[in-house]
């Protein structure tokens, strides 16, 4: 008798597969899930673990977090990351100690393989939203990360 | 009142005023091609679009909107691009039965396109034998695909193509005895009767149970004949390249695709005809208006056209053996009872008159 039963789960089972995928036909509309890219470029927001690009995030006082401890230009497999640094003084301890003067980045090298942010023991670097990133020319590609006159964040190196 | 009718009758008249008959003749047959290959061209070209927009809301996606009004040239643009490109082959290709194979897929459609009731009167070739003809013609078409694949030098268009040889003599069964399941009603295979008939209520109202059956059991075995997925064993995208037009390219590829997509409309024309009452209107609600019948016959069309794109969208595709065993297993012993069933309603009138 199973050859009955089969013909009646058969058709159950199809019908139940119809009416979910009929739903989903129906709701089509408020569920879409394609971007229609160039037309929504003001409102479109990328997702959080959108890997765009590596910024370094300053406050209001142009501030950053970064001490050029250096780990992230040795956790990069491919030399993307290239800090220039000096000693200078700093000034809350009054101490001789090292500063980085340019956090360069280049972008044309970068995987997006993300180790320098994992590494990074300041949270100083992280991932970017923006993914638009075609140039006339290569040398725009690479960056300097810090702005210009910012300094370190009080407090980081404790 | 009969605009359109009135056209023809005009034409017609002139035509024979003009010259001597049998010129006169030709040349209608002529424009009346000319016609059908318009219909054709044009309901290819927009199941095409229909198939992706309908796919694209199953997907959750959009589809293509950017080419015209909603996207509404997006496949004459997608033709012009085809009419453009070289036409490829294989180089020890059977050249001859490789550029005859799709004459043989898109002629077999056109001819069963001219049977199809549009609405009274807007019929190319009322013959009277009409549900035997379409069956008989719509089995030429796999001779096309067989040529094609066996004729491409290609082994994975012979796989196809055997495939196809196959699945569409397993299911034409099927196909042939739920038409003939409805036939027991009619009792005519004109379709013009057949749809005479249904003005006492759609053949699938007059025959309920085994009518329900038998239309189920059409659509199943309709779209395994078009080669449409859940049943697309012949094109098998993810086994055998594109099946047996693999090596088509350009507009001989396009008549193989456009000769798809006609087949589904016809599976669906044909299931309005003999199940849904053709272009009869539902209730006589606009029984007066000779040409809404056309619009009631394309609903209706696109309606079956649209379930079947829905059995696309959700069912998994069936293994080789399953589809047999499908076919021969179950729709063949249900579909030989569901006649007798059919035939004892029949000699008991236990069918339902409006």
């Amino acid at each position: 008798m199973s050859y009955f039963s089969n013909i009646y789960n058969g058709i159950k089972t199809l019908l139940t597969g119809m009416s979910v995928t009929g739903k989903y036909f129906l709701n089509s509309r408020k569920g879409v899930i394609t971007q229609q890219y160039p037309d929504n470029r003001a409102t479109l927001k990328m997702f959080d673990r959108f890997r765009g690009e590596v910024i370094m995030p300053h406050d209001e006082n142009n501030e950053h977090a970064c001490t050029g401890c250096q780990k992230c230009e040795i956790a990069c497999p491919n030399g993307t990351i290239e800090i220039i640094w000096d000693r200078g003084i700093d000034e809350y301890t009054g101490k001789k100690r090292k500063k980085i003067d340019k956090f360069v980045y280049h972008l044309s090298l970068c995987t997006m393989c993300g180790l320098c942010i994992d590494v990074c023991p300041t949270d100083a670097i992280e991932w970017g939203q923006n993914f638009e990133n075609s140039v006339y020319d290569r040398t725009a590609l690479t960056r300097v990360l810090n702005k210009p006159n910012s300094k370190l964040r009080a407090g980081i190196e404790d | 009142m009969n605009v359109v009718l009135s056209i023809t009758k005009n034409i017609h008249n002139w035509l024979y005023s003009m010259m001597p008959e049998w010129s006169a003749h030709l040349l209608e047959m002529i424009l009346i091609a000319i016609v059908y290959l318009g219909i054709f061209a044009i309901a290819g070209l927009f199941l095409v679009l229909m198939e992706r927009r309908v796919a694209a809301w199953f997907q959750l996606r959009i589809g293509p909107n950017r080419v015209g009004f909603q996207g509404l040239l997006q496949t004459i643009a997608d033709a012009l691009k085809l009419v453009s490109k070289e036409l490829t082959g294989t180089t020890r290709a059977d050249k001859f039965l490789y550029n005859l194979a799709p004459y043989f897929v898109i002629i077999s459609a056109l001819m069963a396109l001219g049977l199809i009731p549009f609405t009274k009167d807007f019929q190319a070739f009322d013959i009277n034998i009409g549900i035997f003809f379409l069956i008989a013609v719509s089995s030429v078409g796999v001779i096309g695909i067989l040529l094609g694949g066996w004729a491409s030098n290609n082994k994975y268009s012979l796989i196809g193509a055997m495939r196809s040889g196959v699945q569409t003599i397993s299911y034409e069964l099927s196909i042939g005895l739920s038409l003939l399941t409805m036939v027991l009603l009619t009792g005519s295979l004109q379709l013009s009767q057949i749809v005479e008939v249904q003005k006492e209520g759609w053949l699938i109202v007059q025959g309920h149970i085994p009518a329900v059956i038998a239309f189920m059991i059409y659509m199943i075995a309709g779209t395994a004949e078009t080669n449409r997925a859940p049943f697309d064993m012949v094109e098998a995208e993810s086994e055998l390249g594109a099946g047996f037009h693999t090596e088509y390219s350009g507009m001989k590829f396009a008549y193989f695709f456009l000769a798809e997509f006609i087949n589904m409309f016809l599976i669906a024309a044909i299931a309005t005809t003999v199940f849904f009452g053709a272009w009869l209107s539902p209730f006589g609600i606009t029984e007066s208006l000779p040409w809404m019948g056309l619009f009631w016959f394309l609903l209706k069309t696109f309606l079956l056209v649209f379930l079947m794109m829905w059995f696309r969208w959700t069912f998994p595709r069936l293994r080789i053996d399953q589809l047999l065993t499908l076919e021969w297993k179950y729709l063949l012993p249900i579909n030989l009872v569901n006649i007798v069933i059919m035939a004892l309603i029949v000699w008991q009138k236990l069918t339902i008159q409006i």
